[in-house]
């Protein structure tokens, strides 16, 4: 599934977000499941609040880590969110 | 003892928390012991809450509210308002008879995410005739309030001889509901199912057919509500992981205070199942004989001990070695490894030979009286 780039992105109300003290990660909560997050993962998806688009997520990330070349790997990710169900778009 | 201390023990995940025996309904593939009705004190809330809190503590934070019904406690709201404080992510999984409006909205409020509701068939009489009570309409009406207040909705259809030829219809009423996941369970037979096999076991054709109106209506659908297919074990040449593997990731509390590896391992002989009236959660993970008793593959019988897939699958299903072999550290014999495969093929035949006979052996409902003959 391809992101429109020209809307907001937002996180599924229907998942949640959640840092796991025991896990030392984040993870994505369902009905009855569960998705452990890398660091960068957790961050990408954390900037999807439903106002960001995808180029101001990756501005956002390239901001915050001191870096840019990421578009390729947000872009990647934020497809298999999508797919998920992780991630919605209006 | 046959597993050992000193693995390394994952803490658990999954808390399944079976707050009650009690049910309205009498599904004869009922997943609780068949004794049921032996085993009627039931945990205060003051005791399910220090459950909980003790096993967030060790990381679980999957938790299912199940039974039995779990809406007859009526301290249901309080249990799962503890739960959310302590940042679980607390299912209900109920079959949905008699839930009101009200306490839908009341569970909400108390912080639960997600409710799974379990119809019997598409149909009112067949749905009704299986749970053993009118129920089907309410569960309907139901299933759109849960929709109506937001939460996600997993509809639970368990599958056997007497409904898979109504796989298009469950379908069909599992979009109609809205569901955003609909689970489609083949009956695993244990508890109540066992007893019940001869009449709930479909043949090899029906389940290739059942499966493949799944299977398309899946890809129709993708995008829009997700399908978990529960597999069929009979039919296949390998048993499931279980429990992801024994005191790995699950841990069931059932209503007495018992706790469990697997919902089934009440059944097992002389695994002294802890309570945890009489110690904590990370006494009864780490430490009780119960739980180690098949971690590990120590106690591993040939073909399991030498096979290079004891890691995938952790040599199947105990309480299904048990029950069909009378030897629990069996290969479970849906293993097409095992030398006790016959017993499955017995059992596919047996079910076979009772669809075609005339005089087909009644259904065994889920009630007290039926479980105090056991
Ligand atoms: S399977 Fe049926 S009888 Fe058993 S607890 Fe669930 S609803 Fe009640
Ligand atoms: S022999 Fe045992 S470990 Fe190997 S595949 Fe069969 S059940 Fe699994």
């Amino acid at each position: 599934m391809k992101i429109n780039p020209n809307l907001p992105i937002s996180f599924s109300p229907m998942h949640r977000l959640q840092w796991e003290e025991a896990q030392n990660r984040d993870v994505i909560l369902y009905p009855e499941g569960m998705v452990e997050l890398n660091h960068s993962s957790a961050e990408i998806l954390k900037l999807c609040d439903g106002k960001r688009t995808i180029e101001q997520i990756i501005y956002e990330l390239h901001r915050k880590f001191s870096t840019t070349g990421l578009e390729k790997d947000i872009t990647h990710f934020l497809e298999i969110a999508l797919q998920n169900g992780w991630i919605k778009q209006p | 003892m046959a597993g050992s201390n000193n693995l390394r023990i994952t803490p658990p995940r999954w808390l399944l928390a079976e707050l009650t025996y009690k049910c309205p309904l009498q599904c004869p593939y009922c997943s609780n012991p068949l004794d049921y009705a032996a085993h009627s004190n039931e945990l205060s809330t003051e005791d399910w809450k220090r459950v909980l809190t003790q096993a967030r503590k060790m990381g679980a934070v999957q938790l299912g509210l199940s039974g039995g019904e779990p809406l007859t406690r009526l301290d249901l709201e309080e249990i799962v308002h503890h739960a959310k404080q302590l940042g679980y992510y607390s299912n209900l999984i109920t079959s949905g008879y008699g839930l009101s409006e009200g306490r839908i909205e009341a569970l909400k409020e108390a912080g639960l995410d997600h409710i799974q509701i379990s119809i019997q068939a598409s149909s009112e009489d067949l749905s009704d005739h299986l749970a053993g009570t009118k129920s089907f309409e309410n569960k309907k009406k139901v299933a759109h309030l849960v929709k109506k207040y937001g939460y996600p909705m997993v509809l639970c259809v368990v599958i056997h001889r007497e409904n898979i030829h109504q796989m298009a219809d469950i379908l069909a009423m599992a979009e109609e509901l809205g569901a955003d996941y609909l689970e489609l369970a083949n009956t695993q037979y244990y508890g109540w199912a066992h007893v019940n096999r001869d009449a709930l076991l479909p043949t090899k054709e029906q389940f290739a057919e059942a499966e493949a109106i799944a299977q398309a209506f899946k890809e129709k659908i993708a995008g829009k509500m997700k399908i978990y297919y529960v597999v069929p074990d009979f039919y296949e040449g390998r048993p499931k992981a279980c429990m992801n593997g024994w005191g790995t990731t699950f841990l069931t509390i059932a209503p007495d205070g018992v706790a469990l590896p697997c919902h089934s391992a009440r059944e097992l002989p002389g695994l002294d199942c802890p309570n945890v009236n009489d110690f904590s959660i990370e006494e009864i993970w780490t430490n009780s004989k119960a739980f180690n008793f098949f971690r590990g593959f120590e106690w591993m019988q040939e073909p399991c001990r030498s096979c290079d897939e004891k890691e995938k699958d952790f040599g199947g299903c105990r309480c299904q070695a048990y029950l069909l072999s009378g030897d629990m550290y069996a290969t479970d014999p849906v293993c097409s490894k095992s030398s006790q495969r016959h017993l499955i093929e017995d059992a596919i035949t047996s079910a076979k030979n009772t669809a075609l006979s005339d005089n087909e052996k009644p259904l065994i409902f889920r009630n007290s009286k039926n479980s105090k003959l056991f």
